[in-house]
C-alpha cells in the first residue's frame, strides 16, 4: 500500500477471510462415519442372531442407498456427496427397520423411497423434514403390509419371543394380541427380559439388541455427537408411562422390547428433522415417548417408535417456533 | 430454579479451544527496536475521526499530540516515535472498512521525549483531573476494540457503580500479552485498578483471571496480600470467558439486560493492559504509544512478548522476532478468534492490536482456517449450544441467505457479539460470523 514495495521483506499475497481463523476438528462426514461405528455392535448383534442373511440385506440397502444418492446428484447436477456417510447412514437404518426374513427387493425400493423421494427432492442433506430411513419404512409397511408384518425370523437360539410355542411374531406383537394370562406372565418373566436385553428375541434387524444399541448409542454421546436431551426424554418418558398406564407390561419388557433404544438413539436424534433448540429437544424426546407408548397400548400397531417419531419430525418446526432461546440479557428489558 | 442445581458461577453456552499459548508463554516481555517509521490511521474505534494537529514536515518528539478528538467519545493521538512527519496520505484502515487518513511519521534514530513525560504525584488530582489525564494520554481499551477508556469511567449519572472487574481472562487463543504483563507488572496494575476506583468511587475490585495462568494468579493474590475488596477470581478456561456481558454472568450472577452496557448493572470491566496503561498516564503522564503485542504462531521462527510502538509496521516486528519459519499462509491482528486477517504484512500496529498470528500455509488446513467451501446446514445444534448469547446462529443465516435482514433484526442479530463459537463448531463450515456481520452492516445502511 506504500512505497515500501522495494523493501524485499513485505510479504504480500496473505490468505484472508473472515473470524474466527480457527475451526474445531469436525466435519459433517466425521459426525455421519462416527454414527456408523456406533452402528455396528448392533449389525453384528443382527449377524449373530440373525445369521449372514442381516448382513447381506443390510449391505444391500446400503449399496443402494449410496446408489441412488449419486445417481439423483448426478441427475440434478449438485455434487455428488456419497462420501460424507449419510447415504450409508440411511441404507444401515432401513435395514436395522426390516423384518430380517423380507426378499432382496424390499431394501432396495425402501432406499430408492429414502434417498430420491424424501431426501433429494427435497433438497439433500439438511433439508428433509422427515427422517428418511422412517419414511422408507413406513412406506413399505403401507405397501407390503404381508411381507414387512410377517417375515420374522427365529433368532439363533430359536426362541422368538422368549420361548418357542408360538412363531411369527415379536414380543409387542404377542404383547398385543396376546390376552392369555400365561404368555404375559412368561412375556415379563426374567428370562424374556434377558433375552430381549441382549436382543435374543424376533424384530426388525438391527433393533433387537438393546444392550449393543446402549454401546453405539453411549459412544456418540461420550464423544459429543449426539445430544442426551432426546433419548434422555424419550426413554424417561417411556419408563414413566409404562409405570403409570395400565398395562399389562412390565417397564423394563417395556424398554427393551421394540425398536425403543435404536430410536430413541440413532433415529429420533437425527440433526436434520428434530429441533435445534434446547427446550424442543426436551419437548420433542417427551411427544415421542408418548406417542409411542400411545401406540403401543390403544394403536392399531404393535410397535409405535417409527410412526411416533416421524410425527414428531413433522412437528419439528411449530417446536422450534414455540421455543426460541431468550437471548443473554431479555428478561431483564422485559421488567422495566 | 435451575440456577439450584447447576454451578452459578458460569455463563451459557462458549466453547472450549484448543489454546496453543504454550508458543510465547512466559516469554519476557522486551522492547522492540524502534521502528524506522510509524504509520498512525487518524481513524479509531466505530469509525469516529481524528482531526490532524501537525503539518507535514513537522518535527515530532514521542509523546508530541499528532491528532485531536472530534466529539466527546474519541481520544487525542500522539507521536510514538521522534522525528520527522513526511506524509499525510490516505491508506487503507487494516481492521476497519475504511480508508483512513495517515500520518507517517520517520525516525531520527535518536527516540527523543517530550518533556511533559515524567514522574509526578497524583494521589492528590480528582476524580475529574484523573479522568482528564487518561483522556489526554489517549488511551482506549487495550482489549481490541479500542474504545475510549475515559467513556468507560464516567458513567451516567443515574448509575451506581459498585464494582470494578480488571479483566485478565485473555480467552484468546495464542495471545498472552496481558498473561506476561500480570507476571510482570502486577503492582502497577494493581495501582492501576486503584485509580479506576478511585474514579468511580467504588470499593470492590475483581481481578479476574482463568485458570490456565495459575502463576499469574499467584502473583496477583500475593502483590495484593491480605486485602477483602481487591480479590482474584479463578475463573474455567472457557472461550468467550474475557467477553464482557459473560464476565459480569460468571463473576456477579448479573445479566446485563439485552442492549445495555456493564453500567446498567453496576459494573464497570477494564482489561489488564489498559489498566496499566492508566496508571502509567497517572504517574507519569506518558501517552498510550506502546503497548504489549504478542508475537506468535508456528509461521513466526522465535514467538516472543513484545513492547510495541504504536504504528509500527508489523513486517519490522516480524523481521525482530526472527523472520518467517516457512511461507505465511495467513497473518492476523489480534487473535484468531475475532482477529482480522491481512492480506499483506505493510500495515500498522494500532491501539487495540493484542496479537500479531502467523500460521503457515501448509498448516492452515490442519487449523481449520483456510476458506473451506461451505456445505448445507446439518441442524446439528452445534451452533445454537455455542452461542454465549443465546442466539440462533442458523435461523439467522438462513434469513441472510435470502437477503431477509430484517427477519435477522427481529431474532437479535444486533445482539451478536462476533465472539465466533458458531462458526468455530460448525460441521458444515458455514462462515456464520462473516454473514452476521455482514446482516449488521446492511441493517444500518438499510435503516431497518
Amino acid at each position: 500500500m506504500n512505497d515500501t514495495a522495494n523493501e524485499k521483506f513485505v510479504i504480500k499475497e496473505l490468505y484472508v477471510s473472515h473470524a474466527p481463523h480457527l475451526h474445531a476438528p469436525i466435519s459433517i462426514s466425521k459426525i455421519m462415519w462416527n454414527v456408523v461405528i456406533a452402528l455396528i455392535p448392533a449389525l453384528l448383534g443382527a449377524i449373530y442372531y440373525f445369521g449372514l442373511r442381516a448382513l447381506i440385506l443390510t449391505l444391500i440397502a446400503v449399496v443402494s442407498a449410496i446408489g441412488f444418492e449419486a445417481f439423483t446428484q448426478k441427475l440434478f447436477s449438485r455434487k455428488i456427496t456419497i462420501l460424507d456417510g449419510s447415504a450409508v447412514i440411511t441404507g444401515i437404518l432401513i435395514a436395522y427397520n426390516l423384518p430380517p426374513g423380507v426378499p432382496w427387493w424390499i431394501p432396495i425400493v425402501g432406499s430408492a423411497f429414502a434417498i430420491i423421494i424424501v431426501k433429494q427432492l427435497f433438497g439433500g442433506l439438511g433439508y428433509n423434514f422427515i427422517n428418511p430411513a422412517l419414511a422408507a419404512r413406513a412406506f413399505l409397511v403401507a405397501s407390503w403390509p404381508q411381507i414387512m408384518t410377517t417375515k420374522w425370523l427365529a433368532p439363533r437360539s430359536g426362541y422368538l419371543a422368549g420361548f418357542d410355542a408360538i412363531t411369527q411374531a415379536t414380543p409387542l406383537s404377542l404383547a398385543k394380541h396376546s390376552q392369555d394370562l400365561n404368555t404375559i406372565k412368561i412375556l415379563n418373566s426374567w428370562p424374556v427380559i434377558k433375552n430381549l436385553f441382549l436382543g435374543n428375541c424376533g424384530g426388525c434387524i438391527g433393533e433387537t439388541s438393546a444392550l449393543l444399541l446402549l454401546i453405539g448409542g453411549i459412544y456418540l454421546l461420550a464423544r459429543g455427537y449426539i445430544n442426551y436431551r432426546i433419548p434422555l426424554a424419550y426413554i424417561l418418558t417411556v419408563l414413566i408411562l409404562s409405570i403409570l398406564l395400565p398395562t399389562k407390561f412390565s417397564p423394563l419388557f417395556h424398554l427393551f422390547s421394540g425398536g425403543l433404544m435404536l430410536g430413541a438413539f440413532f433415529m429420533a436424534t437425527d440433526y436434520v428433522t428434530s429441533p435445534v433448540t434446547p427446550k424442543g429437544q426436551w419437548i420433542f424426546g417427551v411427544g415421542c415417548g408418548i406417542l409411542t407408548m400411545l401406540i403401543r397400548l390403544w394403536g392399531g400397531y404393535p410397535e409405535g417408535v417409527s410412526y411416533s417419531i416421524l410425527l414428531m419430525n413433522v412437528a419439528t418446526p411449530l417446536i422450534e417456533r414455540y421455543t426460541k432461546p431468550k437471548v443473554f440479557g431479555y428478561k431483564r428489558t422485559k421488567k422495566q | 430454579m435451575l440456577n439450584f442445581f447447576f454451578k452459578r458461577n458460569d455463563f451459557l453456552g462458549g466453547v472450549k479451544v484448543r489454546e496453543y499459548k504454550e508458543l510465547s508463554e512466559h516469554k519476557p516481555l522486551t522492547k522492540a527496536p524502534i521502528p524506522k517509521r510509524v504509520l498512525r490511521p487518524y481513524i479509531q474505534h466505530n469509525l469516529v475521526r481524528i482531526k490532524p494537529t501537525i503539518e507535514v514536515g513537522a518535527t515530532v518528539k514521542v509523546g508530541t499530540k499528532i491528532g485531536d478528538p472530534e466529539g466527546r467519545i474519541s481520544v487525542p493521538m500522539h507521536a510514538s516515535i521522534s522525528g520527522k512527519v513526511t506524509k499525510l496520505e490516505d491508506i487503507e484502515h487494516p481492521v476497519l472498512p475504511a480508508r483512513a487518513p495517515t500520518c507517517i511519521i520517520e525516525s531520527d534514530g535518536v527516540d527523543l521525549w517530550e518533556d511533559y513525560i515524567k514522574e509526578r504525584d497524583y494521589s492528590n488530582l480528582s476524580k475529574e483531573e484523573l479522568l482528564e489525564t487518561i483522556r489526554d494520554a489517549g488511551i482506549v481499551g487495550l482489549g481490541g476494540a479500542a474504545f475510549p477508556t475515559h467513556i468507560k469511567l464516567s458513567p451516567p449519572k443515574d448509575k451506581v457503580i459498585d464494582t470494578v472487574i480488571i479483566n485478565g481472562c485473555e480467552c484468546e487463543p495464542f495471545i498472552t500479552c496481558d498473561h506476561q504483563l500480570m507476571l510482570e507488572k502486577s503492582e502497577e496494575i494493581i495501582e492501576g485498578a486503584r485509580i479506576i476506583a478511585k474514579i468511580l468511587s467504588v470499593n470492590k475490585v475483581i481481578f479476574a483471571i482463568e485458570d490456565n495462568k495459575p502463576d499469574a494468579i499467584d502473583k496477583m493474590k500475593k502483590a495484593l496480600g491480605n486485602s477483602n475488596c481487591y480479590i482474584v477470581a479463578k475463573l474455567k478456561t472457557k472461550y468467550p470467558q474475557g467477553a464482557e456481558k459473560q464476565l459480569i454472568k460468571t463473576l456477579l450472577n448479573r445479566t446485563v439486560p439485552q442492549g445495555g452496557l456493564p453500567f446498567d448493572v453496576g459494573v464497570v470491566v477494564q482489561n489488564v493492559g489498559t489498566t496499566f496503561a492508566i496508571y502509567e498516564a497517572c504517574r507519569y503522564r506518558k501517552p498510550l504509544i506502546e503497548r504489549v503485542v504478542t508475537v506468535t504462531g508456528n509461521g513466526v521462527k522465535e514467538p516472543k512478548n513484545l513492547w510495541v510502538r504504536i504504528g509500527t509496521p508489523v513486517y519490522e516486528i516480524i523481521e525482530f522476532c526472527g523472520g518467517y519459519t516457512d511461507e505465511p499462509g495467513k497473518l492476523i491482528l489480534g487473535g484468531p478468534m475475532t482477529g482480522v486477517a491481512q492480506y499483506t504484512d505493510d500495515i500498522p500496529v494500532l491501539k487495540g492490536t493484542s496479537g500479531i498470528v502467523v500460521f503457515k500455509k501448509s498448516e492452515l488446513k490442519k487449523l481449520g482456517s483456510e476458506l473451506s467451501p461451505e456445505y448445507d446446514c446439518i441442524r446439528c445444534a452445534r451452533c445454537i449450544m455455542a452461542c454465549p448469547m443465546q442466539l440462533q446462529p442458523t435461523l439467522l443465516n438462513s434469513y441472510i441467505k435470502k437477503r431477509d435482514f430484517l427477519s435477522a433484526k427481529q431474532n437479535n442479530v444486533l445482539d451478536c457479539i462476533e465472539c465466533g463459537c458458531c462458526a468455530y463448531v460448525c460441521p458444515a463450515r458455514i462462515k456464520l460470523v462473516h454473514a452476521f456481520v455482514h446482516a449488521k452492516r446492511e441493517i444500518k445502511r438499510l435503516n431497518l
